[in-house]
């Protein structure tokens, strides 16, 4: 069977303009439908990909712009295979949430665009296997969430919205001219090409490597965030809307992390072994700071956003032990953070429409009461987001720290500290709201069926992750080991080098 | 006595009418304009007079594209006409028609009386051609001289607006300190060499070998400093946000492109054919001019309320950026700045035809306040506008990302990625301007008050139930398919940029590289 992978890539723009064009009653549903679509396309990838071959696979490959030597080559690999559905699955969860929300939401075409083109934007991150394709949707899915920010966001969004922007954008467009610079460097005077493969074939000197890779691992990590560089993250979370949000928080930190695996580590193999302490102490910082923001801020959003600090962290962790179960254990985090992440933004607001609009846990309390249903959605997502024995998360996080383990006993100590915070921030976040006395503005109400909708199908596809994670680990088990199989022979490499002068030296 | 005669009645050199048609249709074009202008008649000052301009630009379009093969000199060796010229002239004429289109019933062309703004406008550009063409310092300071005072006089065609009068006597005064520097180079240039020819200096530099004397040096010196001034380029730019904001906006449009495209044409011609010898001594210098224009232009244009203001300091920087590409001295370089003056055009030009609509249909002038709530009101519009701040911060899926890219590839493969880092931090700051005019645009309505319309007749603000349309003055529609026509090719070459590169790729061909 054929997959045409640029038919996935599209699909959801192509949704958004016809969402535009038809009448204003339509665009909700056609916005719907186009994710949909997208979902059952991406069901079908997942099951038709080989596993016994691996590799790239469903291949598109065209020359797009001649004169840069830039291809449009798209490509599912084990690798991208997951993030790529879990991209469907969150979209189509926040489109249904639109699309069911209660009152109208203004400009619903334009709204259906946007969206259209944020999926768009992140798929073709994914999917890309070109250099120059990929700093291209890197930085054009960002675009999508600044106009969704500015017209439907919060009272004080233009601020928060132009500082998000200002801030991942300085990443994206330093990391374009390590981009650019890569692809120039490598071609030697000859016509430069970006696609990934030759990119490989023709690695750069050390010194470039190390320039470029920190470039590119700015860029990741402002995306993310990361601990020093998530100075927009507080502001542009409480800003946006709430679908929107559950997007953002669940798929573009994703995009950063996958872009460690698919492009920083096997494109600049020497500068990661060089910069691997030094990545890891700010996935470790991330961790720790993260988690203890998560524990002291009160509002509801704000625990999920430094909670998503923590968590990267992790995954971070995890794939700079540049071994195969760290990078096993990021990958499957890294789908089980965004199957977590997205619904619990809903939650939040199912939590504020409880309490007169008030995301402050202080105000919440006792909705445990009327509404066992949401409490019982809530306590599982709660419990897979602080990776419960038992979840898929537990699973992730267990692997990232065997990963880490194995190469950086220290750092692995104190990232169990982590583990132990995670588990803190949840249940607080949980219990200030659920149980306790009942607030004073709250009215504790059972989950409506315009959220069940959403959030119930998100819960069950994190139990059945829980119950067979293999379905995922199996698939990225071998595109992650060859991700990170260079920067493990130029380790090997060092280590040989280091012995006999050691031994000289004795 | 006889000896002179017969020397008098030589004929003169031979011309080869084809290739230079291109200037003689904008010349010509400017004749019949004015003469037709001096009819009385309203329809034909208000309506022919314009439509003719439109067809001298196109005719000058149509003979560019018919010539577009040619690589001659003309003129006795005064002009070379080859892609470099022709394109040149392509972009300088596609900016003329932009512009008569948005003049076309504005005040300056009406106070200006219809037929000497548009013969100017034609003049300017022929000049502009010429100076691209030039392969001779003569010919050179002569296209310089007839692009610049026909502008002047154009920068001050709101006779009764004191902004615009000043304006004009700025442009001039500024203007003649840099064309009086830039001849004062020239004259050095050929004290040095003995020469004018361009092909002749190259020659001379190297056979006398004299490229690293002080003589040449200060020339050099002075021709940088004459050239920067005219693409407005920092530190001598100190003349632009004034000019810009009080020209009538459809002057300032066409002098931000085309007088830009013109003074790149002729800085790469120079420099990179007769000056080429010196060029370890220039390239510093046009190194820190890049800089420097890079960082001071988007530095002026943060916290701008004027919209003229902040898209003159932003011109400063798009400039600095495009110099980026000069300065490697490769063709990949030349093919760059080319290719960004075209989506540059693009995107300013939309900008401005944006900025002269709202200047029609609301009463505050270019204030980023006529863009309030935009989005709703005048969607195609607000994403026109959208596009061009889009494509000048250089974001993705627009022309502007495509320039850039091709600008910072230019400057790693001649070794500067460095300059590429520079052009990417002003890039950064360049956000902080371009994104407000955005939001306004977008932001709901319900939080802030649309800008107020006035009536388009008297000029004034309409009074309630005083208005004789209900509907709310429109600017015409031919400013608004300017918008339109610019904002889309914006996307278009975002999206499939290959033509433009099919475009500019022999640009560099006929130079010294």
């Amino acid at each position: 069977m054929t997959i045409h992978l640029s038919i996935v890539l599209w699909l959801p723009l192509a949704a958004g303009v016809l969402a535009v064009i038809l009448p204003r009653a339509a665009a909700r549903w056609v916005s719907l439908l186009g994710a949909l679509a997208v979902l059952a396309y991406a069901i079908v990838l997942v099951a038709d990909y080989d596993t016994a071959r691996g590799g790239l696979q469903h291949v598109t490959d065209v020359v797009w712009i001649r004169s840069l030597g830039i291809h449009y080559k798209l490509a599912v690999s084990g690798l991208n295979l997951f993030l790529i559905l879990t991209t469907a699955i969150v979209f189509t969860a926040a489109a249904l949430w639109s699309a069911l929300r209660e009152g109208r939401i203004p400009r619903p075409g334009l709204y259906a665009l946007l969206m259209g083109l944020a999926e768009t934007g992140v798929l073709g991150a994914f999917m890309a296997q070109d250099l120059a394709l990929f700093v291209v949707f890197f930085d054009l899915m960002l675009v999508p969430f600044y106009f969704l920010t500015l017209v439907w966001g919060g009272p004080d969004r233009t601020r928060a919205v132009l500082k998000l922007f200002i801030y991942t954008l300085v990443g994206s467009l330093l990391m374009l001219v390590g981009a650019i610079a890569t692809g120039v460097l490598a071609a030697k005077g000859g016509t430069p090409t970006f696609v990934l493969s030759d990119l490989q074939r023709h690695p750069l000197t050390r010194s470039s490597q190390e320039w470029i890779f920190l470039v590119f691992t700015l860029a990741f990590l402002i995306k993310m965030p990361a601990f020093p560089f998530h100075g927009w993250m507080p502001d542009g979370y409480q800003q946006m809307p709430i679908p929107v949000l559950a997007v953002f928080t669940a798929i573009l930190s994703k995009v950063a992390a996958y872009g460690f695996l698919q492009v920083a580590i096997p494109l600049f193999p020497k500068a990661a072994v060089h910069f691997q302490e030094l990545v890891m102490l700010v996935a470790l910082a991330s961790i720790l700071y993260g988690s203890a923001m998560a524990f002291t801020t009160t509002r509801a959003r704000l625990v999920l956003g430094y909670s998503s600090v923590a968590q990267l962290g992790f995954i971070v962790l995890g794939i700079f032990a540049l071994n195969s179960r760290g990078a096993d254990g990021a990958l499957l985090q890294s789908m089980n953070h965004a199957l977590v992440a997205g619904p619990m933004i809903l939650i939040v607001a199912l939590l504020a429409a409880r309490t007169g609009g008030s995301e402050d846990i202080r105000d919440m309390g006792g909705m445990a009461v009327r509404g066992p249903l949401l409490a019982a959605v809530f306590l599982v997502l709660t419990y897979a987001l602080l990776a419960m024995p038992g979840s898929a998360n537990f699973i992730g996080e267990f692997f990232i720290l065997l990963g880490v383990f194995q190469s950086k006993l220290a750092l692995a100590v104190v990232a169990f500290a982590g583990v132990v915070m995670a588990a803190v921030y949840a249940l607080r976040l949980y219990i200030r709201s659920m149980h306790n006395r009942v607030g004073a503005d709250v009215e504790p109400r059972e989950l409506g069926w315009r959220a069940g909708v959403v959030l119930i199908p998100m819960m069950l596809v994190v139990l059945a992750l829980a119950l067979y994670p293999q379905i995922a680990l199996k698939r990225g088990d071998r595109a992650a080991t060859r991700a990170i199989a260079g920067a493990r022979l130029v380790q090997a490499a060092g280590s040989l080098a280091t012995a006999p002068a050691q031994e000289a030296r004795r | 006595m006889t000896a002179v005669l017969a020397a008098a009645s030589v004929t003169g050199p031979h011309i080869d009418w084809a290739a230079i048609s291109p200037i003689v249709a904008l010349l010509g074009g400017s004749v019949v304009v004015l003469l037709v202008g001096l009819l009385r008649a309203r329809v034909v000052r208000h309506q022919v007079v314009p439509l003719l301009a439109l067809l001298a630009f196109g005719a000058a379009i149509g003979l560019v594209i018919w010539q577009w093969d040619t690589d001659t000199l003309v003129v006795a060796g005064a002009m070379r006409i080859d892609s470099l010229t022709l394109l040149s002239a392509l972009l300088v004429c596609s900016t003329g028609v932009a512009a008569t289109l948005i003049a076309w019933r504005g005040r300056a062309a009406r106070e200006l009386a219809h037929g000497e703004f548009f013969a100017l406008m034609l003049v300017s550009a022929a000049g502009m051609v010429v100076l691209v063409a030039a392969v001779n310092l003569v010919t050179t300071f002569t296209g310089l001289e007839l692009l610049s005072l026909p502008l002047y006089v154009l920068c001050a065609a709101m006779m009764r607006s004191e902004r615009s009068l000043e304006s004009g006597l700025k442009y001039l005064i500024i203007g003649s300190v840099g064309s009086a520097t830039l001849l004062y180079g020239f004259a050095l240039i050929y004290g040095a060499t003995g020469r004018t020819g361009y092909a002749a200096i190259a020659q001379a530099l190297v056979a006398k070998d004299i490229a690293g004397d002080v003589l040449v040096l200060t020339a050099v010196a002075m021709i940088v400093v004459g050239l920067a001034f005219k693409a407005s380029l920092a530190p001598f730019h100190q003349w632009t946000p004034d000019v810009y904001e009080g020209a009538p906006t459809s002057v300032t449009a066409f002098m931000s492109v085309a007088t830009k495209t013109a003074a790149f044409g002729a800085i790469v011609r120079l420099f990179d054919t007769a000056l080429l010898p010196t060029v370890d001594d220039w390239r510093p210098v046009w190194i820190a001019i890049a800089v420097i224009s890079i960082l001071v232009g988007n530095a002026g244009a943060l916290g701008q309320s004027s919209m003229k203001r902040m898209l003159a300091y932003s011109s400063i920087a798009q400039a600095g950026y495009i110099l980026v590409g000069f300065v490697v001295v490769t063709r990949l370089g030349v093919q760059a700045v080319l290719f960004y003056l075209a989506v540059y055009l693009f995107a300013n030009l939309a900008a401005f035809a944006v900025v002269a609509a709202r200047e029609r249909e609301t009463g505050l002038g270019d204030d980023i306040g006529a863009l309030r709530a935009l989005g709703a009101r005048r969607p195609l519009l607000a994403v026109s506008m959208t596009l061009a701040m889009l494509s000048l911060a250089g974001i993705p899926a627009t022309a502007g990302f495509i320039g850039k890219f091709r600008l910072i590839e230019a400057a790693a493969d001649g070794g500067y990625t460095w300059l590429g880092i520079i052009i990417v931090i002003g890039s950064m700051i360049s956000l902080a301007y371009y994104l407000p005019v955005v939001a306004a645009m977008w932001r709901d309505e319900a939080q802030s008050a649309p800008a107020p319309e006035i009536d388009g007749r008297t000029g004034l603000p309409a009074l309630a139930g005083g208005s004789p349309e209900a509907d709310p003055p429109r600017a015409g529609w031919e400013v608004q398919l300017v918008a339109l026509v610019l904002g889309a090719a914006t996307l278009a070459f975002g999206i499939y940029p290959q033509p433009l590169f099919d475009l500019v790729q022999s640009a560099a061909r006929g130079l010294g590289l």
